[in-house]
């Protein structure tokens, strides 16, 4: 811990050795004002795991992207292998030994596995000759890291752990020496998280360097070497890992001191809010997406719906916020909602008091090219108070209500002219949420609610969603954070293949056992 | 309907099928890449007009079909630079395009020659000549065997046989090639090309200077084959092309069975005038209109799903 500088520029003596992999000196980037990296300096040495952590926006995008040719540094050198190297394109990066496994891979669907490793670095005109000899080394990859990948596969076929073996396979076939890895988690079960852990392992022992950019604490303290803390576009520090500890690292991202444990009080749990019994989804292509699950949740409690994403939690979330019809039976304070017919609209679930934040903000919570102050009122748009008469809006009612919303959920900057797609993640999901609570709901659907959101913007949401509880008010909570739903939750049912695979209560349960749920594996986590 | 008939709707088979092939071709080397081209029939028109006037200043078809094919190319080029280099939308540009095209040979036309929009008649040196494959006299007289390679597959202009030489070598390039990788990936996934340090720009530029290139083999087959060119004389060609693209499911080999099936269409055409089936009467309109009729249908989803390349129609913007 001792070793932390706050300076940047240096580094500690414990580190240097010589010919590192990557040399960053002095990298700056500015985008119009916005000064997205700023004198960076950083070393990476050889057959390492180098963790990179930064709340979102912090720059880490901005600097990996420099390294792999996106963008061109405003001032600065970059060094790979002690070399001075200029990355102008892709190319250039991948000639540099430099591979690159995107957060949203970059692959073609309908592509097979091998057509995906060649392209772009084909031998030939021809394509047969290229795709002989990817196949026969995507057999020995497969053999030596635990990389293995059915090369005829098609890519929407295959799973996202294989989807990301793919990304990795094609950064092997270029013959990269450093691995760069942005947020490789965020989609995977624990299980496949573990197993791509083991891939990196192998990988860093056969002397590869490997770059890990995540916000996740965990899988620093995990896997890396080294970490290097970035803020605000600088880079804050660079510490060995064995040498730190997760709470001085998440000082390091934010500044201050944050809380990762949600702080509440018991819950006061009153009558029954919700019941939800047999709900079934059939999807357009007539799978069931839903198959016949059942809970309830309270007054006073938050539950909250773990499971790896595409288990059915969107599905329920869909037609608990009325767009979506199922089958099944759903009583809101023992009367029954309408499913399919034409009360089932998410106008009507409003009406009802069910405020909803959806998973998606871009797509189902905003428009984002309206102001914000137009946000504000999407769903409640019909309510007397922000119509004069049939015909005309009164907006500036809706106006002074967005102003006052935020500056009470500290939305920033609190201008409600402003487009929603101008505001950061944190700020948007504020926006929307100001929205929903301040209607005060009898039951709140939130999914993900704090997905792309900086960690001080997720302390104050997690604040919030607890404050309305203990209001009395009952919530669900979707999310893929295992961590989130531990920590906001009381009580916890896990989904898996649209089918409910155990429920908990959040102070009775851990990490390993939930994973275990979410991974469709009962009998491991009863055991 | 006795044999040599049927020969004959074949044979016209082929020359209807033959421009709707080629900008049918061309639009699947656009779209494979991910550029929507509405545009075709703007660029055969005025490709056909250019081959006509050319063809007859100068007297020589092939340069008639250099010109044409280079004013096809230039109406490509200035799609590409309204919709790859500078992100426009593919559609608009297209349309503007047709526009162009439709407004632009009409007054050049008439300020050139003088007839109302018409390019005069083509003297018959100045048209391609049919090409006799070897033996098709001698083998005439065979029974069956001959006529269909004498009078169905031999005597037509070098037009259509490169039309029917296209469709292996465009699956051949598709699908067999390091090019062909790439331009289907770019219509599927440009940052999947991008990141792979490929150029998307130049990719897309290659499909859309191909698709010119048929395009404008396609204009100057309609003006030879015509003899002279007239106001509008694509007649919604591109359009059925591209509902033949969309029914060959962006596919070369299907292509072409679309493209046949068209052109049996309109080549059945007046085979079918006033013949009366099942003691019903065919309206002479009803079989004209009947492939802009399968059009409809076809593009109104009744053929199964129909999957384009899932980038069409976007503008490749870097990310971030």
């Amino acid at each position: 811990m001792a070793t932390a500088t706050e300076t940047g520029r240096q580094e500690t003596a414990a580190l240097a050795s010589p010919a590192p992999a990557i040399e960053l000196r002095g990298i700056s980037k500015a985008f119009g004002p916005v000064q997205a990296n700023k004198d960076i300096s950083i070393r990476v040495e050889k057959g390492t795991v180098h963790g990179i952590i930064g709340e979102n926006g912090a720059g880490k995008s901005t600097l990996m992207s420099i390294l792999y040719g996106f963008y061109k540094a405003d001032a600065g050198e970059i060094f790979i292998g002690g070399k001075e190297t200029l990355i102008p394109d892709s190319q250039a990066a991948i000639s540099a030994g430099i591979g690159m496994v995107f957060q949203h891979f970059k692959l073609v669907e309908n592509f097979t596995v091998l057509e995906n490793v060649v392209l772009g670095a084909e031998e030939g005109f021809r394509l047969t000759p290229s795709l002989r000899k990817a196949r026969k080394l995507l057999t020995e990859l497969a053999a030596e890291y635990e990389l293995n990948v059915d090369p005829d596969a098609l890519i929407e076929d295959l799973s996202v752990g294989h989807r990301q073996r793919v990304e990795i396979l094609k950064a092997l076939y270029r013959k990269a020496d450093i691995l760069i890895l942005d947020e490789p988690t965020g989609v995977l079960t624990p299980a496949e998280a573990d197993h791509l852990f083991r891939i990196l392992e192998g990988l860093r022992d056969a002397g590869k360097t490997i770059i890990l950019i995540t916000h996740k604490l965990r899988e620093i303290m995990d896997i890396t070497d080294t970490v290097s803390v970035m803020r605000r576009g600088e880079m804050t520090a660079t510490v060995k890992t064995s040498e730190t500890s997760p709470e001085h690292l998440a000082e390091l991202m934010v500044g201050r001191k944050v809380l990762l444990r949600v702080d509440k009080k018991p819950a006061q749990l009153g009558k029954e809010i919700l019941k939800v019994e047999n709900l079934r989804v059939v999807d357009e292509q007539g799978v069931e997406r839903l198959k016949g699950i059942g809970f309830n949740i309270r007054a006073g409690e938050i539950l909250g719906i773990a499971g790896v994403s595409g288990n059915g939690q969107s599905e329920l979330l869909e037609v608990l916020g009325g767009y979506a019809e199922a089958t099944g039976k759903v009583s809101l304070h023992g009367e029954e909602l309408d499913l399919s017919g034409a009360e089932s609209d998410a106008q009507s679930r409003r009406l009802k008091g069910i405020a909803h934040v959806p998973e998606d903000r871009h797509e189902e919570g905003l428009i984002l090219n309206f102001h914000a102050w137009e946000n504000m009122v999407f769903g409640y748009q019909n309510d007397p108070k922000y119509n004069k008469n049939k015909i005309l809006m009164d907006n500036k009612a809706i106006w002074d209500e967005t102003q006052a919303k935020m500056d009470r959920f500290d939305v920033r900057p609190p201008n409600p002219r402003l487009n929603a797609a101008n505001f950061s993640g944190g700020n948007q999901q504020k926006i929307v949420l100001a929205r929903e609570i301040e209607r005060n709901p009898e039951l709140l659907l939130i999914g993900q609610p704090t997905r792309g959101v900086d960690i001080g913007a997720i302390e104050f949401i997690h604040q919030q969603i607890v404050e309305l509880r203990d209001q009395g008010k009952a919530i669900l909570l979707v999310s893929v954070e295992l961590e989130e739903v531990l920590s906001l939750a009381d009580r916890i049912v896990v989904m898996f293949d649209g089918q409910i695979m155990g429920e908990r209560l959040s102070s009775e349960t851990d990490e390993r056992e939930l994973g275990m749920l979410m991974a469709g594996m009962k009998q491991g986590a009863d055991a | 309907m006795d044999f040599m008939t049927l020969i004959a709707i074949f044979d016209s088979t082929l020359r209807y099928a033959t421009p709707l092939l080629l900008a049918c071709l061309a639009g699947l080397y656009s779209e494979r890449a991910g550029v929507v081209d509405i545009g075709l029939e703007g660029k055969m028109l005025g490709a056909a007009f250019v081959t006509g006037g050319v063809a007859y200043v100068t007297g020589s078809i092939w340069l008639g079909l250099l010109a044409g094919t280079a004013a096809s190319i230039a109406l490509s080029l200035i799609h590409g630079v309204a919709s790859i280099t500078y992100h426009g939308d593919q559609l608009i540009s297209g349309v503007a395009i047709n526009f162009l095209a439709a407004g632009l040979s009409i007054v050049i036309a008439s300020a050139w020659f003088g007839l109302g929009g018409r390019t005069p008649s083509l003297p018959p040196e100045a048209r391609f000549q049919n090409i006799n494959l070897p033996l098709a006299d001698t083998l005439q007289n065979v029974p069956i065997l001959g006529p269909i390679y004498s009078e169905l597959i031999s005597g037509h202009t070098i037009l259509v046989y490169v039309a029917l030489l296209a469709v292996p070598v465009t699956w051949a390039v598709l699908f067999r090639t390091r090019f062909g990788l790439r331009l289907r990936a770019a219509g599927e996934n440009p940052g999947a090309v991008d990141t792979a340090g490929v150029s998307v720009v130049r990719l897309r530029y290659y499909a859309i200077l191909i698709a010119g290139l048929l395009c404008g083999l396609a204009g100057a087959y309609l003006a030879d084959f015509a003899a002279n060119f007239v106001k509008d004389m694509t007649a919604g060609r591109g359009f059925i092309a591209l509902a033949a693209l969309i029914f060959a499911k962006w596919r070369p080999w299907q292509a072409m069975g679309t493209c046949l099936l068209f052109g049996f269409l309109s080549a059945a055409a007046p085979y079918l005038e006033n013949k009366s089936f099942m003691g019903i009467e065919v309206a002479s309109q009803f079989i004209d209109a009947l492939p802009y009729i399968l059009t409809v249908i076809i593009l109104a989803g009744f053929v199964g799903k129909a999957i384009p390349p899932r980038a069409g129609g976007q503008p490749y913007v870097k990310e971030q």
